[in-house]
């Protein structure tokens, strides 16, 4: 009886992860998506990200929840440096990362005011991002007259043109190589892979500091297990 | 001396009020039955993490801005420029799905050793009484991120308030205090969750305490360990010394004092608890979009519908109930029926026999099956509605529901297995 009863909790646990994935692979997206593959501690990763997202994203896109001084700090750069390279908008060192684009005007530009990109990691996942600036194709019917297989009819033009050049999409959704950038196709994927992992970084600063912390508190709780079960075995001797 | 500093304090305390002997009788001498198992770790495991949502929720409220144009930002604010403030968040909103992971295992239990049969019906009521409000809590709880998944889950559920006949549009621009969700909805929410419901709780859980206090702990074998006064043998008495107020009534057997054993073996069970808890909270508290839904990560937005709105999981086995039915209001009847019929399962379950360890064959197989259509249900209720779906959905309702019908036709004449007089080594 009682092995059957912990056989049937065990069969629900089974169940439950056994359905875990359906409801995953139900809500996600229809395209398949490539593993960014990025990595949050390479801090000149992060620095080349930052860079260009500086210079290609913070027109449109703000990062409001993200300060300068702080992404500095945790980036490794320093307070003067970061003013001077990093910094173009006039703001405090304190401030967050803000333009001044207005949005009303930006949404009849676009047909949606661009969204703030902080927490775009969170949102979407760092693969998506990885693999949405590396989608965008030829279609004269759009305004910019760039599509995206990851974002269909997606508002923003292909801001890295002058980096990947242009794909163009055939029959059956197959882009073709993209051609008139400055960068090998190597080397755009690098950028890309960069800006991707700048913007893990900002979707949660603390992300790597949470994972050392854990490490820490779970050998701790571990011994602290151990502990308490000799503890309750030294207690319980004169009851059984 | 400190010693009798300490003893000459205490006797002081205790002419004025009786501390000493509220410890004993609930803690040092209350006769616990010495058989509890795994099961019986998530009562003190669910004080636990009420007492992490209390204090990671007073810390949190203090950098939190309950307004629909603050919210959003303050939770970033708190995850960012708040000291270890995305630790209290974490622990906040893991602390949110392990009370249900807790409370559903805590309620099984019951519902395995017959926790919830005569004489505890009322413990089960003030039991059931908890889930409601936690229900309340976590519900109110989840819009205040104010993320899109807050805003129009709050919106699909607030919305069921509408089919209710005549006053429905008024009882939910009552509930909303607008129009649409707004920062109205927000505060208000805000206000419940943060004080009233949890007073509400606290009040209950020390009514389910006194409750159980009174009539005794149940255990895996069913098998009561208060015997009528003189029927039992002196040598055969349990060897330890309990509170009057049990021992003046009864002869008390194979029984231990809470205090030290079982507290020393919850610690034991607070440790692997945590030790499970830390690990999602540090390496994954998104619990796998779960524990925190994806589209949360933008701000409430009442002109965009997320793709899939999923309540959180916890709330999946009533929001599928509600979804198979076809019709909104009837809908609403079975999901709130759902929890009726837990509330009424002392009277559902006529049978005499606790534990399914000597309950018959059926009774196993019936329990079985309700668990496993529990699970169904809750997973079906985070994905979206397709008419596979919909089937399985509509089957285990029928299971659900089922479990409660079917007892009430076998426990009256049950054939069970004799119950030992006591508890086995």
């Amino acid at each position: 009886m009682k092995k059957l009863i912990i056989a049937a909790t065990f069969g629900i646990f089974v169940g439950l992860v056994a359905l875990t994935p359906l409801s995953a692979t139900a809500s996600g997206p229809s395209i398949a998506l490539d593993n960014a593959n990025n990595d949050l501690s390479d801090k000149e990763s992060l620095k080349k990200g930052f860079k260009t997202y500086i210079n290609y994203c913070l027109g449109c896109h703000q990062l409001q929840y993200q300060r300068y001084n702080r992404t500095f700090t945790d980036l490794g750069i320093e307070e003067a440096d970061g003013i001077a390279n990093y910094m173009y908008t006039g703001d405090k060192v304190g401030g967050h990362i803000l333009n001044s684009m207005p949005k009303k005007e930006a949404a009849s530009w676009f047909g949606s005011a661009p969204p703030d990109l902080t927490l775009e990691a969170r949102l979407r996942s760092p693969d998506w991002i990885y693999t949405y600036l590396r989608s965008f194709h030829i279609d004269e019917s759009r305004p910019f007259g760039v599509n995206n297989t990851v974002f269909k009819d997606v508002g923003m033009p292909h801001v890295l043109q002058d980096l990947q050049g242009v794909s163009t999409i055939d029959e059956h959704g197959k882009l073709s190589p993209a051609m008139g950038g400055t960068l090998t196709a190597e080397e755009y994927d690098v950028v890309v892979r960069d800006l991707t992992n700048f913007l893990e970084y900002v979707g949660e600063p603390n992300k790597l500091e949470r994972k050392a912390l854990g490490y820490w508190v779970l050998a701790f709780l571990f011994f602290f297990f151990i502990l308490s079960y000799f503890l309750k075995k030294e207690y319980w001797k004169d009851v059984h | 001396m400190l010693m009798k500093l300490f003893t000459d304090f205490m006797g002081w305390i205790d002419k004025r009020l009786p501390v000493t002997d509220a410890w004993n009788k609930h803690l040092a001498q209350y006769p616990a039955p010495k058989n509890f198992n795994f099961w019986y770790f998530f009562g003190s495991l669910a004080m636990l993490v009420l007492v992490n949502q209390i204090l990671t929720g007073i810390w949190l409220t203090m950098n939190y801005e309950p307004s629909g144009d603050g919210a959003f930002a303050s939770i970033e604010y708190i995850m960012r420029d708040v000291d270890f403030g995305w630790l209290l968040r974490y622990m906040h909103s893991t602390g949110a799905s392990a009370f249900f992971v807790v409370v559903y295992m805590h309620m099984m239990r019951g519902l395995m050793y017959g926790s919830y049969q005569k004489p505890r019906e009322l413990l089960w009521i003030f039991g059931m009484l908890i889930f409601l409000v936690l229900m309340a809590e976590a519900f109110m709880g989840y819009l205040l991120p104010w993320g899109n998944m807050s805003y129009w889950g709050a919106q699909v559920i607030i919305s069921l308030f509408g089919a209710v006949p005549i006053i429905g549009d008024d009882l939910t621009l009552w509930i909303r205090g607008d129009y649409v969700i707004s920062g109205a909805t927000l505060n208000r929410f805000f206000a419940l969750h943060v004080i009233a419901m949890p007073l509400v709780l606290v009040i209950l859980v020390f009514l389910h305490i006194l409750a159980l206090h009174e009539v005794g702990s149940n255990n895996p074998e069913g098998i009561d360990i208060k015997k009528p006064k003189g029927s039992v043998k002196p040598e055969e008495l349990s060897k330890f010394t309990f509170h009057k107020q049990y021992s003046e009534k009864y002869d008390i057997v194979d029984a231990v004092p809470f205090h030290p054993y079982y507290s020393v073996k919850d610690i034991m069970g607070v440790a692997g608890f945590l030790f499970l808890f830390c690990w999602v909270m540090f390496f994954a508290p998104e619990g796998g979009g779960y524990f925190m839904e994806a589209p949360n990560f933008t701000p409430a937005n009442g002109l965009k519908t997320p793709e899939h709105i999923a309540p959180v999981w916890y709330f999946g086995p009533f929001y599928t109930i509600l979804r198979v039915v076809p019709d909104k209001l009837l809908g609403a009847v079975a999901m709130f029926g759902a929890i009726v019929m837990l509330f009424a399962l002392p009277w559902f379950d006529r049978g005499t026999v606790k534990s399914v360890r000597y309950r018959s064959k059926l009774h196993l197989v019936n329990l079985i099956q309700f668990a496993i259509c529990f699970v169904v249900l809750g997973a079906l209720g985070t994905m979206p509605a397709t008419p596979t779906a919909n089937l399985i959905g509509v089957i285990a309702s029928f299971g659900y529901f089922g479990f409660f019908i079917a007892l009430w036709f076998y426990s009256k004449n049950e054939n069970t297995k004799p119950v030992p007089e006591r508890i086995a080594d």
